[in-house]
């Protein structure tokens, strides 16, 4: 869903609010509102709402840490149950995936939601969220995890490095998909973001390779199909963001 | 040092953590069970922070992440009401305190990703660029949701519209 950037004259309103504005535009704001007195009461609810929240929470700051945030972490069980899958399956399905074909520059919208999109955005949606037990085998065991995979996958599968684009890999795992083996392999940034690379056998392979985009809340998936598999990157992150890496992704599995 | 976070620096950040975690989740358990895995990853990932900038920011960015893959493991229960172990700060008349109590539901209603903008436009006082940086969206983007937030709290709060399930209560002033 897009929502549309209010007016100028309405972000100079929160701008004069949050004490954001530049001593010429706030001095203009000050004049409109002597002029009009609706705008002074959105002003004041406004502060109002602030300062309402100060008081409800400014004094969490004051409190005592709890002795469990100064103590130097140790690795514990995380414990916490991973629940929701159905739900995050429905929030990326229910609006119906707007499918975009990039080829050649021309958006065209595609129908339908090819199962790899499906089960790419479940694994997402599974695995990435789990702090602790995110991937079978550790990034730092690269070469067994690509070996593994590839002798279950009945295909060579590559692990593609994207520190250039300040990911690492974590680690990947086996997953069953609707074709038999599935691959998956995680990538994180400095900041926690995470995306994932999954890999599942290709229906379609004499159609050629392409490259397509779906996204439904916030959630982006690019895929294509390459040989003798179809690859889906996946991610929460922004899509021109997702791009760069899909493609770095595309470049590297093709070399 | 091992990790290029700074020990004494990350516990000056915990207060102002801890504030916008709990505001974020109502749920004093909650909130720091979020402050905690922020700064476990804040250790296992500090080499990633470029020490010279800024480390509050930085820390904002860290929770905010995990703050939306705990949405996603919790859907499509979002919105937790009321506020267990919550010692309340506040004195005053029974009146100021039903406002603020309204407040805090009211915010309770919003999506999460109005709930974050107004709360780190209004209680950190962060920039607008500082949102946009912290919450990975562009600045249109943020003040389109401060301002849905606000024209939202403001409808809540003076009874013209209603939470779901509950009938509108008019108060008269």
């Amino acid at each position: 869903m897009i929502h549309e950037r209010p007016g100028p004259e309405i972000e100079e309103i929160h701008g004069y609010v949050d004490g954001q504005l530049g001593p010429e535009a706030r001095r203009r704001v000050a004049e409109r509102l002597a002029r009009e007195p609706h705008a002074q009461d959105q002003v004041d609810a406004y502060a109002a709402m602030r300062d309402g929240l100060k008081a409800l929470y400014d004094p969490v700051a004051l409190e005592p840490i709890p002795p469990r945030l100064l103590a130097r972490p140790h690795r514990r069980p995380w414990l916490r149950p991973i629940g929701a899958l159905a739900a995050s399956l429905a929030l990326l399905v229910t609006g119906g995936f707007i499918g975009m074909r990039l080829e050649r520059g021309r958006l065209t919208p595609i129908a339908g939601t090819p199962s790899v999109v499906r089960e790419a955005a479940m694994a997402y949606a599974v695995y990435t969220p789990d702090l602790r037990h995110p991937v079978e085998i550790p990034g730092e065991q690269e070469q067994h995890l690509v070996n593994w995979l590839t002798k279950r996958m009945g295909a060579q599968l590559r692990a593609p490095q994207l520190a250039n684009l300040g990911f690492h890999l974590v680690g990947g795992r086996l997953l069953s998909s609707d074709d038999g083996p599935g691959a998956l392999l995680m990538y994180e940034n400095g900041q926690g973001r995470r995306v994932v690379l999954y890999a599942c056998h290709n229906e379609e392979r004499d159609r050629g390779t392409t490259f397509r985009f779906a996204q439904e809340e916030g959630v982006s998936v690019f895929h294509w199909l390459e040989g003798p598999l179809s690859y889906a990157l996946a991610g929460e992150v922004d899509r021109a963001e997702l791009l760069a890496i899909a493609e770095s992704v595309y470049q590297q599995l093709r070399a | 040092m091992a990790h290029g976070i700074d020990g004494d620096r990350l516990v000056t950040e915990i207060p102002r953590l801890r504030r916008y975690a709990r505001a974020l989740t109502r749920d004093g358990q909650a909130a720091d069970d979020l402050v905690q895995d922020c700064l476990e990853r804040a250790w296992r990932k500090g080499h990633h922070w470029e020490a010279g900038t800024d480390l509050c920011a930085w820390l904002f960015t860290v929770m905010h992440n995990l703050y939306v893959n705990g949405l996603r493991r919790r859907r499509p229960d979002t919105h937790p009401i009321g506020h267990a172990e919550f010692a309340d700060p506040r004195s005053q008349s029974q009146e100021a305190g039903l406002q603020v109590r309204d407040l805090e539901q009211a915010l309770g209603l919003l999506p999460p990703e109005q709930q974050e903008v107004l709360l780190l436009v209004c209680l950190e006082e962060m920039t607008y660029e500082q949102v946009a940086s912290v919450t990975g969206v562009p600045i249109g983007t943020v003040m389109s949701r401060l301002h849905r937030a606000r024209e939202r709290m403001r409808r809540f709060m003076s009874g013209e519209e209603s939470p779901p399930g509950q009938p509108v209560v008019r108060r008269v002033k």
